[in-house]
């Protein structure tokens, strides 16, 4: 649609046919209410030279943008989802230039890869590969495939179609809204059709990752360590767009992990996973390990490794069980 | 040579985001210089000192900062020209939400963070509204759900800006914006005969011009009144 023709559009007919455009007058501070018999040209033309310097409003640059909203909305609505099943990172170089030798690696819908590699070894540039869709544009000349194919330019460049989410140990909510309203902002601005049942799953999700319980009417900055880490998985899981979750090191204290990955995985998720927390890293399916800027080696978590897993799992119950009898104010005897 | 003006509200990252970036240029290679636009101080040209990038500051003062950059920003484009830089970046800090610096046919960045509340988008006017490229920095600190509805109230704002997350610490995202703010095939000698893409305000009272009394008497000019009868 040009300028042009967008003109003469009457709002009403305009609202009525693209009923999300209502936002993007909203978010401009431009009011609805009373015209919407008006043409756009119309609806414009009411603000003469004063109330558009007032308003710091360019008439020009609104058409365009509105044009572009709407067919960037059209695009996002009448798409059919496109599921991203596989990645495949192809080689590149190390820092030294040196040819990574680990073939080509593919990360499947459902599996957990762990990242693992001192601080500046280059895990970031890694994950930045995957999030840029490398082309081998980076300083590592890496190529990344998705599903198997050199991927559309959407997922570089559109906010509403990021490859990767993220949760880290560091991040925190800094909105002052109820666990409620935060996740309801969050699913308006996905556009999610069955808001209220989505957003019940996902603090239902919440509390069964969480030890300790809290209401949807629980202030978000209120909330424990644990439970914050719990929503946050929660809401990403199911709210989150993005085919690959990202996560950077989660302490074990207060929410179950293993139960965490298992919700990530079952809306079909591929988890990639940077720690080096033990019991985390063998939870993977396998680990990359990142040396001097490039992939050194992929393994795949052994069967002896993973008996080690339940040791260690054993041993962290153990240490949870008399984390929580402290809390209690009980006395610490053998468990 | 390559101009480029970046601005964004105080704090949110540009310095960090430009430091980051000018590492990335320079491994590929090219020259890259600073100049710096703030209204009291700033510390900025120091800290791009440090990382040896050449740097050029100017202060407002009691000039409107928007106003001084565009009276100045010709000069400093022969400086860089002179000094065979290939790419000028400009930082000013938008102070009021209100200007922007950006010039037509100049790749203008906005740089913007998670922090600072989801309806900020909705607040600024051009510098954010008619940016080529929106930088959200501060994505490290916050959630995933805030990062995505505050891209989302950007996108809404601006729907033809590639928008970009860049983590001023770590410089995380950085290295992929500097492949966005360089192109050989573009270059340019002098703004001279170039346009503002929007018009700064006119506003001009005796305040502007150096009025310190307060009373209705000492307003003159261009002077408008609260609405003190509506609800809001
Ligand atoms: N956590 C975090 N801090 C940042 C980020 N970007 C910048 N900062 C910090 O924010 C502060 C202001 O940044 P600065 O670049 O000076 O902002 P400017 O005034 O816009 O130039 C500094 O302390 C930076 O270290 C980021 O992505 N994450
Ligand atoms: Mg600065």
């Amino acid at each position: 649609m040009n300028a042009q023709t967008m003109g003469r559009k009457n709002l009403k007919d305009l609202l009525e046919r693209y009923p999300f455009a209502s936002s993007y007058f909203k978010d401009n501070n431009l009011p609805l209410e009373g015209n919407r018999d008006l043409t756009l040209e119309e609806y414009f033309g009411q603000f003469d030279e004063e109330a558009r310097e007032e308003r710091a409003l360019d008439v020009d640059l609104h058409y365009r943008q509105l044009g572009e909203f709407i067919k960037q909305m059209n695009a996002f609505l009448g798409h059919e989802e496109d599921r991203v099943q596989t990645v495949t990172i192809l080689p590149g170089t190390d820092k030294s230039g040196k040819g990574e030798e680990f073939g080509e690696l593919t990360i499947a819908q459902g599996e957990i890869v762990c990242i693992v590699g001192p601080t500046g070894s280059g895990k970031s540039r890694l994950l930045g590969d995957i999030e840029w869709v490398a082309q081998g544009d980076t300083p590592t000349s890496r190529r990344i495939l998705i599903n198997g194919e050199k991927p559309d330019r959407k997922w570089r460049f559109s906010t509403k179609d990021k490859l990767v989410a993220q949760i880290s140990q560091n991040m925190n909510f800094v909105m002052d809204l109820t666990v409620y309203e935060f996740v309801e902002l969050h699913a308006e601005s996905r556009m999610v059709e069955n808001r209220g049942e989505t957003i019940g799953r996902i603090i239902e999700s919440a509390n069964a990752l969480a030890g300790e319980r809290f209401t949807p009417e629980t202030p978000i900055t209120s909330l424990s360590g644990g439970q914050s880490r719990a929503l946050m998985i929660a809401d990403t899981a199911i709210l989150s767009k993005s085919p690959i979750i990202l996560i950077d090191e989660i302490e074990n204290a207060g929410i179950d992990r293993k139960q965490a990955l298992d919700l990530l995985l079952s809306e079909e998720k591929l988890v990639l996973m940077a720690t080096h927390d033990p019991i985390l890293a063998l939870m993977g399916d396998r680990r990359i390990v990142i040396k001097n800027g490039g992939i050194h080696r992929v393994i795949e978590t052994t069967e002896e490794e993973r008996e080690i897993l339940s040791t260690l799992e054993e041993m962290d119950r153990k240490l949870l069980a008399y984390r929580s009898k402290l809390r209690n104010g009980e006395i610490i005897g053998k468990l | 040579m390559n101009l480029v003006t970046i601005s964004g509200p105080p704090s949110s990252g540009k310095t960090a985001v430009i430091l980051k970036t000018i590492d990335a240029l320079k491994k590929r290679g090219l020259k890259t210089a600073v100049a710096k636009f703030d209204c009291l101080y700033t510390d900025d040209d120091r800290l791009y000192e440090k990382a040896g990038i050449p740097v050029k500051k100017g202060l407002s003062g009691a000039l409107c900062p928007d106003h001084y950059f565009i009276s100045n920003i010709e000069e400093v484009v022969k400086w860089g020209v002179e000094e065979g830089f290939d790419l000028l970046v400009s930082e000013s800090a938008g102070l009021c939400n209100r200007c922007s610096p950006y010039v037509k046919g100049i790749r203008a960045v906005c740089v913007i963070d998670n922090l600072s509340g989801i309806n900020t988008p909705k607040k600024i006017g051009p510098m954010l509204k008619s940016a080529d490229i929106v930088v959200i920095t501060k994505g490290d600190i916050v959630s995933q759900a805030e990062r995505e509805v505050f891209a989302s109230r950007v996108n809404t704002v601006n729907p033809g800006a590639v928008i970009l997350h860049v983590n001023g610490l770590t410089g995380q995202g950085s290295y992929e914006l500097s492949t966005l703010l360089f192109d050989e095939s573009e270059g340019m000698e002098t703004l001279v005969g170039r346009e503002l893409r929007f018009p700064m305000p006119s506003a001009l009272c005796s305040y502007c011009l150096g009025e310190t009394r307060i009373g209705e008497k000492y307003q003159m000019g261009n002077v408008r009144k609260m609405d003190m009868e509506g609800k809001n």
